[in-house]
């Protein structure tokens, strides 16, 4: 009974029927390493298209590498990655980028010497495509376009309520609101697939809340598919609809949050069960 | 001694201001050549924060390349166009060879590969064009190179070359825009974004290989502006090479990053280079003009080491 009411509450108003999620990627039996260090080891899992999908495990366990390895930072030695039905080949991170993949960082990457209005413009990079010309002469088609885009920044910088630092240079903002920054300018690609990588790493309280509340809206209102590489396990359990673990490279569970946490491997990778 | 330093040349000015307006005027041309190869520095290490040994070279290189093809028959304006393809060439071949097998090192060693690039042309420069000095094309550019004289109070002349004047104008409007270019648009933006961060830009989905490309062209755009504009006031020669590096002294003083900053620099070295000159460098025998633009940067350095319109320095630690 219980179970049935929950599924009720996700589906949206007016739907009696589950909506069946269609695979957004899939990555198979991917195997990444450097040198001799194996960082990934023949890993498979699958996102959805429209959930929020958590990517666990203690330090070292691989999680950043493969979210490099889905934007195409790292080139996989073993596997495939399957984005949309098609399977990728080895790929450029800008191409990622315009195939509707877009990341936070982890040790936040944004431009530090521009204001908050300009890193969430440079987001609109792949959008704007009026030639060199028009923007050597910065007139006519260059600048509606420029105007358009300007729009839609200023919509994500309302919606993430930063209006009052739009013309801050973001090096001098606190660690905070530059990680919404750098959510902001993800955003500003109107991305099919959402990476963040420990979005809500070194926060406080406060803002945790907010940056939750930020990412599942961004998933609800918008509809974007979320990879969420997060420590915080309270976090974790309340935003993803789904979680896979991984440690030592290696995946050990996969599943909703409720059963990967009483998932014995899971237990004993984080309680430190020696090898 | 005390009287030759501090009260001599300021009377030497009153009593003869056309000459002292004449020594402004040279000082502000020599700024002006100054600032567009400064200009050429500050747009490579902007987008890539590597410093390009080879930029001076490059203007050696733009100027031999224009005056050779007119050389060999090709009309002035044809040869022109010519030459700016071989600058887009020469950029795309740049990003290529040099800077994309090399993404992700320290600079240093993208410095060490600039220096090298700088052998090679001058080796390729010397193997195509000969080494002799050549005359620039000036007049079949459809360049001015008379000269006015204007009188100056009682007896007095000042004499504006024409082609400095258009050396003055080509410079404020290549400063103009590429100030609009960096700052008002996409691209301009993405080469800024590169600047900061490489991974980010990325992750936005900038191709790093494109910009690389775009700003080595545009520095070999203004390289070649500034061998013509050089080249016509002296030869085009491997000697001008050297001349660029008293672009080092006019970064110092504006920043590596500024645009503007390059332009105020080489006006502050030029004026005070050709006024130190001509007015203290009789007490130390002459010739001071050669180090005196390292001696202002020093100074400089000690009060604002990131320069007139350098990126502040913020550090959060």
């Amino acid at each position: 009974m219980n179970a049935l009411v929950s599924e009720k509450e996700l589906e949206p108003a007016g739907s009696s029927e589950p909506v069946a999620r269609e695979e957004l990627l899939r990555v198979d039996n991917v195997s990444l390493s450097f040198g001799g260090v194996k960082a990934i080891t023949d890993i498979s899992f699958d996102i959805l298209k429209g959930e929020i999908r958590a990517i666990i495990g203690p330090n070292g366990a691989g999680k950043t590498s493969m979210l490099n390895v889905i934007n195409g930072f790292y080139h996989p030695q073993h596997g495939t990655i399957t984005w949309q039905g098609k399977v990728r080949r080895k790929m450029k991170p800008y191409e990622a980028a315009s195939q509707g993949i877009a990341r936070t960082f982890q040790n936040v990457a944004l431009f530090k010497g521009m204001t908050t209005l300009d890193n969430i413009m440079s987001g609109r990079s792949l959008k704007m495509n009026k030639n060199f010309f028009w923007q050597l002469m910065w007139r006519g088609p260059a600048e509606r376009e420029e105007i358009e885009h300007r729009k839609k920044v200023e919509d994500i910088i309302d919606f993430l309520e930063i209006q009052a630092i739009r013309k801050t240079p973001v090096g001098r903002l606190p660690y905070g609101l530059q990680k919404r920054v750098e959510l902001g300018r993800a955003l500003a690609m109107e991305p099919d697939l959402l990476l963040l990588d420990e979005p809500m790493a070194g926060m406080n309280l406060e803002e945790k809340e907010d940056m939750s509340r930020f990412i599942l809206d961004v998933n609800q209102e918008f509809g974007t598919t979320i990879a969420l590489i997060e420590h915080d396990m309270g976090v974790v359990m309340d935003l993803s609809d789904r979680v896979v673990v991984l440690d030592y490279g290696k995946k050990i569970a996969d599943g909703a949050p409720e059963e990967v946490q009483a998932n014995q491997n899971v237990i004993d990778a984080y309680l430190g069960v020696s090898h | 001694m005390l009287y030759d330093i501090f009260i001599d040349p300021f009377v030497q000015m009153y009593e003869m201001p056309d000459f002292f307006l004449q020594v402004l005027w040279e000082g502000f041309v020599a700024g002006i050549l100054y600032a567009l190869i400064a200009l050429g520095f500050v747009l490579i290490f902007k987008a890539s924060g590597v410093f390009n040994f080879a930029q001076g070279i490059m203007v050696v290189f733009a100027g031999l390349t224009l005056v050779g093809l007119h050389e060999n028959g090709v009309p002035a304006y044809v040869a022109l166009l010519l030459t700016i393809g071989v600058m887009g060439v020469l950029a795309y071949g740049v990003e290529r060879v040099v800077m994309r097998p090399l993404v992700n090192q320290p600079d240093i060693i993208l410095l060490m590969a600039t220096i090298g690039l700088t052998y090679f042309l001058i080796g390729f420069g010397e193997f195509v064009f000969g080494g002799e000095p050549k005359q620039m094309i000036t007049e079949e550019l459809g360049l001015p190179t008379g000269s006015t004289a204007f009188e100056f109070g009682e007896r007095g002349l000042v004499i504006l070359q024409h082609i400095d004047i258009a050396a003055a104008v080509i410079a404020v409007i290549m400063v103009a825009s590429l100030g609009i270019f960096f700052n008002k648009t996409r691209i301009g933006r993405a080469l800024r974004a590169v600047a900061d961060d490489h991974q980010a830009a990325l992750s936005v989905g900038i191709s790093l290989n494109q910009i690389w490309a775009i700003v080595w062209f545009a520095a070999g755009l203004v390289a070649l502006a500034t061998g013509i504009m050089w080249g016509a006031r002296s030869d085009v020669s491997f000697a001008l090479e050297i001349v660029a590096f008293k672009a080092l002294p006019v970064l110092i003083l504006g920043g590596f990053t500024s645009i503007p900053g390059a332009i105020v620099g080489g006006l502050i070295i030029g004026f005070g280079e050709k006024i130190g000159e001509l007015y203290w460098g009789g007490l130390v025998g002459g010739g001071i003009e050669s180090w005196l633009a390292y001696i202002i940067a020093l100074i400089f350095l000690l009060f604002r080491p990131q320069g007139l319109f350098g990126e502040r320095i913020i550090e959060r630690i």
